[in-house]
């Protein structure tokens, strides 16, 4: 069974080495695109048994100006907020918003405060920072009965670390080389991640890199999961097959004690 | 030390699991109850979502009850025919019940329905246990011999279909055993429990069958009621970790153990008196989280992109 354990520290010569490694195949007339280069420590997570969550390491090298914004999104999915009402006393379900388009997981780090380096509307745009994803409602409401709702999904996404909290640090290492960490926590959701490395210049985005990070369950944890889908009723069986030999298991062990 | 869950999908302490199993274990051998309705409350406390939790219990109980049952089988306090009678009841039971939580589950009222089943069939049956509880204990003291009749005979005994329970010592109609089966058996797929703390009082004061044989045959019945949860959760909700389920049984099959051998120490009338306090407690916490406001008022979701 393979693991792919990710490291947890790399030897930051490492880092800087790889990036200037980047750096120096970048032609000095490189095109704006080329303005901004960076990589993953590792650009898949396998999830498997001993999973407890994992620290990616994002690196690489700016022409040594400009600021870095970095924002790891996972795929989009529906997520349905409800909201609870007291019903003869009792906290009851009532009121329900679907939201579509809601990333898994979503989060932002930038080299200095967001809102210093990039207008509201830059920020609107290119969906930076949780209060700025696009979230598109399934029903019509008001717009403050909306925004609660839209507030309630971030909050609780927030609340199982799935969103950050505030946007996570990027670091310099003299004038061009950048580094800045991902933790993704235990419940991570599985799927293909879109990292953007945004470089900002005056107020607006000079240039964009983007990678893609795979978080997958991998080995044991991906067969028990593909089979508990895909063979529903054998893997019915079998749990109940288990449970059956566990406890005659048990039962024939205590009677000699 | 941690594992990862497939199907929970989050990862646990692994003796933190085995050690909420060995627990309940010890207290469902002890009681011959399943111990249901003290884990899966506890799982959805440590995070585990309420469809996982009640799903991955009724696998649990599974073992729990097989390995009680063997216990109970050799002194002979299994009474086979009632059992089989209940489990029909319980099958028909639990598959509405199954279909009953995937619906709930759909329009958002699992929790509420979940908490709502806790607070009123633990509250009646935990004060009605603990009321006859402590009369017979103060007629134990008192050192009164009250030998009335062994059951007391109205309409019930008037129905249809009659069938002689040796073990039991009953002669009583089968639609009271199959009645009694399919309504413990809903609210165990609904509960996320094996259904004794009904069926222990429900066997005691509705079918009047002697307290020794009750324990048994109640475990019995619970194996294959909880099978028929198991699968049709596994078919319908995919919300059975396997992983998680044989994690709980590892600590319950030898708690369970222990405890049954405890419960030849105390006498009939503590056993259910200690029963009805756990069960009242257990009321309690849940009526208080249904009543007391919320951290946050909102919840969120996820909308899978297979069918419901």
């Amino acid at each position: 069974m393979s693991t792919f354990a990710p490291m947890r520290s790399l030897p930051s010569f490492m880092v800087c080495m790889s990036a200037l490694f980047v750096l120096l195949q970048v032609p000095a007339d490189a095109a704006r695109d080329n303005a901004i280069v960076a990589d993953l420590s590792e650009d898949r997570i396998g999830i498997s048994t001993r999973f407890t969550g994992a620290d990616v390491l994002l690196f690489g090298a700016t022409e040594g100006h400009g600021d870095v914004v970095v924002v790891v999104r996972s795929p989009d999915s529906s997520v349905i907020v409800r909201r609870k009402e007291r019903v003869a006393g009792i906290w009851v379900n009532a009121d329900d918003l679907t939201f579509d388009d809601a990333p898994g997981f979503y989060h932002v780090a930038s080299s200095a405060p967001l809102p210093d380096l990039l207008p509201e509307s830059a920020l609107k745009a290119e969906e930076i920072g949780v209060e700025n994803i696009e979230f598109k409602p399934h029903d019509f409401l008001s717009a403050k009965e909306e925004t609660s709702f839209r507030d309630a999904l971030i909050r609780n996404k927030q609340r199982s670390g799935l969103y950050s909290r505030s946007p996570g640090e990027i670091t310099f290492q003299g004038d061009r080389l950048f580094r800045t960490r991902v933790a993704l926590p235990s419940n991570v959701p599985t799927g293909n991640y879109r990292v953007s490395v945004h470089l900002v210049e005056g107020q607006q985005i000079v240039a964009t890199s983007t990678t893609d990070l795979s978080i997958e369950k991998v080995g044991f944890e991906a067969k028990v999961t593909e089979f508990a889908f895909e063979q529903a009723p054998i893997y019915g069986a079998i749990a109940i097959l288990i449970a059956l030999i566990a406890g005659w298991f048990a039962g024939i062990v205590f009677r000699k004690v | 030390m941690s594992i990862y869950l497939p199907i929970a999908e989050m990862s646990v302490d692994v003796f933190l699991i085995l050690l909420m199993g060995g627990g309940v274990g010890f207290l469902s051998g002890l009681f011959g109850v399943g111990g249901g309705f003290l884990m899966t409350p506890l799982l959805i406390f440590i995070g585990i979502t309420p469809a996982v939790a009640v799903a991955t219990e009724a696998n649990q109980i599974v073992a729990a009850s097989v390995s009680g049952v063997l216990a109970h089988m050799r002194r002979g306090n299994v009474d086979f025919k009632m059992g089989t009678v209940l489990t029909v009841g319980g099958f028909a039971g639990s598959g509405v019940g199954v279909y009953v939580f995937t619906f709930l589950r759909e329009i958002g009222q699992v929790d509420l329905l979940v908490q709502l089943s806790y607070v009123v069939f633990l509250g009646i049956v935990g004060s009605l246990m603990l009321i006859e509880s402590v009369r017979a204990i103060s007629r134990h003291r008192s050192g009164t011999v009250s030998r009335g009749k062994l059951h007391q005979h109205n309409w019930l005994h008037g129905l249809p279909f009659k069938m002689r329970f040796r073990r039991s010592r009953l002669y009583i109609s089968a639609l009271l055993p199959l009645g009694i089966g399919f309504f413990v058996g809903v609210l165990a797929a609904i509960m996320g429990v094996g259904g004794g703390f009904l069926m222990v009082p429900a066997m005691i004061y509705l079918l009047g069958m002697p307290t020794s044989v009750v324990v048994g045959t109640s475990l019995f019945q619970i194996i294959f009621v909880t099978a028929n949860v198991t699968f049709l959760q596994a078919v319908n909700n995919q919300t059975v970790d396997v992983v998680l389920a044989l994690l709980l049984l590892t600590g319950a099959v030898i708690g369970a153990q222990l405890g049954t051998k405890a419960s030849g120490k105390l006498r009939g009338e503590e056993l259910r008196g200690l029963l009805a306090l756990m069960v009242l407690a257990v009321c309690a916490k849940i009526g208080f989280d249904l009543v007391a406001t919320p951290d946050d008022l909102f919840s969120i979701d996820e909308i899978e992109g297979f069918g419901l």
